[in-house]
């Protein structure tokens, strides 16, 4: 099987925000819509303070709430893992995006543009379809289809990749099958530690975020390791 | 330990769409009461009568919030899962046998099973929104519950006495009704108190004002009505006050609910991301 997931390293993201640019353009979103937002996290009290910049938007999770409470079964997991919308079925209630713990779906209900009066390509690219009913990261669903059609490996061909992915200046978003041991994100998750967003809520996210090196622990000084 | 920005309040669901657990929770309740009250005569059919108006005027407000109003039949397409899906299919048979038992009497035991079913669907939504913490408590279901039905006894009240009608059973049923629905209420924010933020918790605190008024004020009415020797005139009076308080109090309470304590639970990290020095 397959189980397309993404890897976010915690350590390497400086949160440039190119991958959120990256999606508006690859998705065409309107403004205030993020499908790859970017988190600036700050922690800790001066003069021991840390900032974190992370990356969220769908998980794509094995169990997505999204999914269950759909009424009008728009919203789909395909084998794959890739949580999906039929914009034609959904009918915008929009009780997907409450039910959503990652705040991850948008839903507009009438077309908006950067500068007021649409410009050229924001009229080219705009979907009718996608108004007044729920909207999210498809994780490129489209290029990975076709690039697999073309024989091409999602996560090693950027013609198959996420575009967020493709983006991202510092390698800090991965992508690529999970179920496979040989994939990039498979040893990535196998040499770091990692989490997943509100794990404790049982939706398995398909989206894992690395914070430290496996073998760190040795390291660590006593105090803070306790 | 968890880190993460703090929470913030829905912003996808509004008035429009409290109004469905208002009206359809009241109306529930009212066709509950009215049948185990045993309402009759014009009473009868006022209360069933303006529980289907409350019951549509929900689902009305609901159908002007969804963002493709030409596709609302779609939302019956879930009901292996999802429980406004098992709302929408109920609705219509709850509708339909409300109405048709203004004109045969003996259907009206079935609407208001059907109306059980309706309310406990509408608790069930709102439960089943994970990203809402104060919504996903389990004990949402029962409170909901309570408070429907406690709402619709609340209408009962507001009404039945001038027609004449409402047993000291109902009365003594109303108050019990008012005690359950304050303990469930009151067992549910100690739970939230231990896991939501403070904005979050705040936020339920002043839905919860309306609840407790609601809740509280109505139960010291019937116990003043149940202890004091009052003129039937003033314990009509005061029966329709502590109706209408009642059902004002719940539907306030689920305004706010929906539309003011409906936060998120923001992002949080278990692990800050180790850089540079080891600390």
């Amino acid at each position: 099987m397959t189980r397309w997931t993404m890897v976010a390293d915690l350590r390497r993201c400086v949160g440039c925000q190119t991958c959120t640019a990256a999606c508006k353009h690859a998705n065409a979103t309107p403004p205030g819509v993020q499908w790859r937002r970017v988190l600036d996290m700050e922690f800790g009290e001066y003069p021991d303070v840390q900032r974190a910049f992370v990356p969220v938007g769908c998980q794509h999770c094995e169990d997505p709430p999204c999914m269950h409470v759909c009424p009008s079964t728009a919203t789909k997991k395909r084998a794959d893992g890739i949580v999906t919308i039929d914009y034609d079925l959904c009918i915008g209630c929009a009780y997907c995006a409450v039910a959503c713990p990652y705040q991850a779906r948008y839903k507009t209900d009438r077309a908006s543009f950067a500068y007021g009066p649409s410009s050229d390509h924001e009229r080219a690219r705009h979907d009718e379809a996608r108004l007044a009913v729920a909207t999210k990261c498809t994780f490129c669903v489209d290029r990975i289809d076709s690039g697999l059609e073309r024989g091409l490996t999602p996560g090693v061909d950027p013609e198959a990749t996420p575009a967020c992915v493709n983006a991202c200046i510092a390698q800090a978003l991965a992508f690529g099958d999970g179920d496979d041991p040989g994939s990039n994100v498979s040893r990535l998750l196998a040499e770091n530690q990692s989490f997943r967003m509100h794990e404790e809520l049982g939706t398995k996210p398909g989206f894992h975020y690395l914070w430290d090196r496996k073998d760190a622990d040795d390291e660590r000084p006593a105090e803070a390791a306790r | 330990m968890s880190y993460g920005p703090n929470p913030w309040q829905q912003q996808n669901w509004d008035a429009r769409a409290a109004g469905n657990f208002i009206g359809g929770g009241a109306g529930c309740g009212l066709l509950l009461f009215a049948t185990l009250a045993g309402a009759g005569g014009t009473l009868r059919l006022l209360l069933i009568g303006a529980a289907v108006l409350l019951v549509g005027a929900g689902l009305l407000c609901v159908w002007a919030e969804i963002g493709r109003p030409w596709r609302a039949v779609n939302v019956m397409f879930n009901p292996h899962t999802s429980w406004m899906s098992r709302e929408a299919l109920l609705a219509p048979l709850l509708l339909g046998s409300a109405a048709a038992s203004l004109w045969w009497p003996a259907l009206q035991p079935l609407a208001a099973l059907l109306a059980a079913g309706f309310l406990y669907c509408q608790a069930r939504i709102l439960q089943a929104a994970k990203g809402i913490p104060a919504w996903r408590e389990p004990l949402t279901v029962p409170l909901l519950v309570a408070t429907g039905v406690t709402e619709g006894a609340g209408l009962y009240w507001l009404a039945a006495p001038w027609f004449g009608q409402g047993s000291q059973g109902a009365w003594l049923a109303f108050g019990l009704l008012l005690l359950l629905r304050f303990a469930i209420g009151a067992r549910w924010y100690r739970r939230l108190a231990t896991q939501l933020r403070p904005a979050a918790l705040s936020a339920v605190n002043q839905a919860g004002h309306g609840y407790n008024g609601g809740s509280l004020l109505p139960l010291a009415v019937v116990l003043v009505v149940l202890a004091a020797p009052l003129p039937p005139i003033a314990v009509a009076v005061l029966q329709a006050l502590a109706g209408a308080l009642a059902a004002a109090g719940g539907a306030l309470f689920k305004l706010l609910l929906v539309t003011r304590a409906g936060f998120n639970q923001g992002f949080a990290l278990p692990h800050i991301p180790v850089r540079g020095v080891r600390r």
